[in-house]
């Protein structure tokens, strides 16, 4: 569509770039109609094409953000349905980036939305900090009912209930910098440590060790690398974010300089989504843009690696396995069939829920920050889920895994659990407790 | 932006009462159904016809039809305009607002309320999108028939104010042909049912005057429409030519021998381009115009259906035939066709055209089409409905070039005449908008005008509704 910003407007590079993804929007309107707030709030302010409009509008008139824009730019799940039906090829995730960095500098928050915030970012990326406060929450959900009465406090009342009633063990094997035993290597690869999943479930990279392991894959754990610095890149926060970027990428690099790496391997697509954007990120950084574009090129999840490797196919187990989609694995990554397959070849029963396109409500910090829409979002995914009659759920991303595990009583077990059990590996948990 | 078009002058007395308005209407509905905030109405300034834009007084998005009909009578009060708004995937700009309108908006109405086999119904709520309904009915072998392009998003609230088409209306026929009942909000609020569960009604047919009256007799709530039974199986397959013109002379043949499949549809080479890229569904490059025709029935019936449509194809010269052979590859055919408009947008800027000749003419306007955008120097894409002429060629240029813009709109329009010389009219499903109001007189003669403002007045007589579409500005009746 027709756009017009200044010769001086476009000299910014985050300016100029948006100014190229608004002219190929059509308004045509199709992505109103697999957006999960759209679906809900029937308001096409809380769709793709009324965000697109709101943030065009802002932006050509050079303007600061205000409370309007804030409202339904903050509403949106970054899930990226939109890009994935969009048939102009609108780019609305770095659209949406720049939306968020713009809010952030441009627009001061009210004081309590600032301090959720502010904790969010201090504490989630941060595993030794997230394990205390995880600990904290356990004590503090007796409160959660309290705060939700409050309208600002919302968000600490979800926080307390998402947090896990039980805190398993921090993982020996998958701890970064440990070695992990050696097999003949059919290849080398780096595992994704991260921040909140090694708190949350720490047997999901466990059991992409043993069975990276098993079938002749050396694994890495680099010492040093974390948060993949999505959750503050989502809320707008660049600088530190491009600094988690940067680490990360010093890390792997180090390790692709010594020894080489065939495959960065991430097990929440939530992260693998961010990684494979860092070339994009960093590259206005002439130090890192190289690099970052390297390491973005190197980055697999592990059901995309998992299918380089042509495991067996196994008898069929009678095991009816839903598989819910992760907004991250299907709109960020477009990795559709792969997770599927490999369960269907390790002899699982693989169902596919209806909307299976529709985000569940996790999105990050989404479901603390918009607890209510979330909460909608959540009980609609656990119904389409639930309809299937499954026995179990498979996921590739710990949020989703978080979200829904408080909605149902089916057990949500991340996709590498199941293959790491049917190709050899102890019976997950979740699953023998059945 | 564009100018050519002119939008009604907003009435003063309305605009001088904003604040009152907006204050009224929120006594009305509840807050998140009234949007006022200057920054939150931007977003409603124009559909998928996207050259023109208005800002509107203010936006209502109602829950039930009590609240449709509680706005209604709160407008038509103060005698102010009233732009209804489905999904806003118009492409003639039906639901373009203007400064001192309210859009309201259905989008919060978006339920099916009963689906009745015994009957083959499904009553609905307007605001539901139209591939919704076959979603729903789908697991129980039924489907919902016309199925406009943007049927993904487009509400049937919408359709039925464009009396919209589709692929597959060459079979099944447009949106009156598959619509049954309205609950409709008149001018002053009153709730009145139209049609039902039946084919025909008692006395005159409202029905059929209501859909395609582009949301000037009244404000569509719920609607009631026909299910069919899904065919046993369906077939899209691919037709190669090395031109338009052989194309466009094999569709005249196959219909001219009495095969209707269900239907039939024409890209040239540059629509075949653009489609591929975005959906790659296995269309050929190396032909200068494709054709898919679907064939549906049981496998021997499609089989019959096919060897007599293959052998007309061979005597204009067919390139390619090629089966879809799975689901999957269907869907993708599908896909790529249904995307074209918005696949477009990855090249260029583009205007669509909607236009519907006899079938007899297709290859001379297609021709003629070619001719008219070279004289304007501008690029032009065909993907459109071949079997029952409904030509949508794509006019491509650049929007943030006035100049450019301007042409478009000029080659545009000389297209439209072009196909109303040749026997056919301005509008196949688009409807006609504000896009193609001026040239209604092309098509229309004054007698012939005046008496649908005639009808348009027995229903609206203060012309609020919608007010600047459908009818040139000038030799309206006075208000």
């Amino acid at each position: 569509m027709q756009t017009s910003f200044t010769p001086e407007q476009l000299a910014d590079p985050h300016v100029a770039e948006s100014e190229k993804i608004l002219r190929r929007c059509v308004h045509c309107g199709f992505c109103t109609a697999t957006c999960p707030t759209y679906v809900t709030l029937g308001n096409e302010l809380d769709s793709p094409r009324g965000r697109i409009y709101l943030i065009k509008d802002m932006l050509e008139n050079g303007r600061a953000a205000d409370e309007e824009v804030v409202t339904h730019i903050d509403r949106c799940l970054s899930c990226l349905a939109c890009v994935t039906t969009c048939p102009s090829g609108v780019d609305y995730m770095h659209l949406v980036d720049h939306a968020r960095i713009h809010i952030e500098k441009t627009y001061r928050r009210p004081l309590m939305d600032r301090l959720i915030r502010d904790l969010l970012a201090a504490v989630l990326p941060y595993p030794a900090r997230f394990r205390t406060a995880v600990v904290l929450a356990k004590l503090g959900r007796p409160f959660a009912p309290l705060l939700k009465r409050v309208s600002a406090l919302k968000p600490l009342g979800a926080m307390l209930d998402l947090a896990p009633a039980s805190i398993a063990r921090p993982s020996d094997a998958a701890t970064p910098g440990r070695p992990v035993p050696q097999a003949e290597s059919r290849g080398r690869v780096a595992i994704l440590s991260g921040c909140a999943q090694p708190v949350l479930d720490p047997g999901i990279n466990e059991a992409t060790l043993r069975l990276l392991s098993r079938f002749g894959v050396e694994v890495v754990v680099p010492e040093g690398e974390g948060c993949c610095g999505a959750l503050v890149h989502h809320m707008g926060r660049e600088e530190p974010a491009l600094d988690f970027a940067r680490r990360n990428v010093d890390v792997w690099i180090r390790e692709i300089d010594n020894g080489g790496l065939d495959a960065i391997i991430v097990t929440a697509s939530g992260c693998g989504t961010t990684i494979k954007d860092y070339g994009h990120m960093l590259r206005l950084d002439p130090a890192y843009a190289e690099k970052a574009a390297k390491v973005s090129a190197l980055a697999r999840d592990i059901t995309e690696y998992l299918s380089t490797l042509d495991l067996p196919k196994l008898e069929p187990k009678g095991l009816n396995v839903a598989y819910h989609s992760a907004c991250s694995m299907q709109h960020g990554q477009k990795i559709t069939l792969a997770p599927k397959n490999l369960l269907k070849a390790a002899g699982f029963t693989v169902r596919d829920p209806a909307e299976g396109h529709l985000c569940c409500g996790s999105a990050g910090t989404y479901n603390i920050l918009q607890p209510e829409i979330s909460a909608q979002l959540k009980a609609r995914k656990v119904r389409n889920i639930e309809a299937t009659k499954a026995d179990v759920i498979a996921t590739g991303n710990i949020g989703c895994i978080t979200q829904i595990a408080t909605g149902t009583a089916i057990p949500i077990l991340h996709t590498v659990e199941l293959l790491d059990w049917a190709y050899g590996g102890p019976e997950p948990q979740k699953l023998s407790a059945r | 932006m564009s100018e050519a078009i002119e939008f009604l002058p907003p009435r003063p007395e309305v605009l001088s009462r904003r604040a009152a308005i907006v204050a009224d209407l929120a006594d009305l509905l509840p807050a998140e159904c009234v949007i006022h905030e200057a920054r939150e109405l931007v977003p409603f300034e124009t559909d998928a016809f996207i050259s023109y834009r208005r800002l509107p007084l203010a936006v209502v998005l109602p829950k039930t039809t009590a609240q449709v009909a509680a706005v209604m009578k709160y407008c038509y009060r103060y005698g102010i305009p009233v732009v209804p708004r489905g999904a806003g995937t118009s492409l003639s700009g039906g639901a373009i607002p203007q400064e001192d309108a309210i859009v309201l908006g259905l989008s919060k109405m978006s339920r099916i309320l009963e689906v009745d086999y015994a009957n083959r119904t499904a009553t609905v709520q307007a605001g539901v999108t139209n591939l919704s309904i076959s979603e729903a009915v789908g697991v129980d072998g039924f489907f919902y028939a016309p199925d406009p392009s943007s049927q993904l998003a487009c509400t049937i609230g919408g359709n039925i104010g464009m009396n919209s088409g589709g692929a597959h209306c060459l079979k099944y026929g447009v949106t009156t042909n598959n619509l049954l009942g309205v609950k409709m909000v008149l001018v002053d609020g009153t709730v009145v049912d139209l049609g039902g569960k039946h084919l025909d009604s008692a006395g005159y047919d409202l029905l059929g005057l209501v859909c395609g009256s582009e949301g000037q007799l009244g404000i569509v709530a719920e609607a009631t429409v026909r299910l069919i039974a899904k065919p046993e199986g369906a077939r899209p397959v691919l037709f190669g030519f090395e031109t338009s013109e052989e194309a466009g002379a094999c569709v005249t043949d196959i219909i001219g021998s009495g095969i209707i499949p269900v239907a039939i549809e024409f890209m040239d080479k540059p629509a075949i381009e653009i489609c591929e890229a975005f959906a790659h569904a296995g269309y050929p490059l190396d032909v200068g115009a494709l054709l898919i025709v679907e064939v549906e029935g049981s496998e021997a019936e499609m089989d019959a259906t096919l060897a007599g449509i293959v052998e007309i194809a061979r005597r204009h010269g067919v390139k390619t035939v090629r089966e879809s052979q799975s689901a999957t590859e269907a869907a993708l055919i599908w896909k790529g066709r249904k995307s074209a408009f918005g696949a477009t947008g990855r090249i260029a800027d583009y205007i669509c055209m909607d236009g519907t000749v006899p079938l007899g003419k297709l290859s001379y306007v297609l021709k003629k089409t070619s001719e008219i955008t070279d004289s304007f120097g501008l690029r032009v894409a065909n993907v459109f409905h071949a079997g029952d002429g409904n030509m949508h060629p794509l006019i491509l240029f650049n929007a943030n070039d006035p100049e450019d813009a301007a042409r478009a709109e000029a080659a545009g329009n000389e297209i439209l005449k072009l196909c109303v010389d040749a026997g056919g009219c301005l509008t196949g499903e688009h409807g006609v908008g504000i896009e193609k109001r001026d040239l209604m007189r092309h098509q229309y003669s004054d007698a012939d005008l005046a008496q649908q403002m005639a009808v348009r007045s027995a229903f609206d007589e203060g012309w609020i509704l919608n007010p600047s579409k459908v009818f040139p500005l000038d030799g309206r009746p006075a208000a």
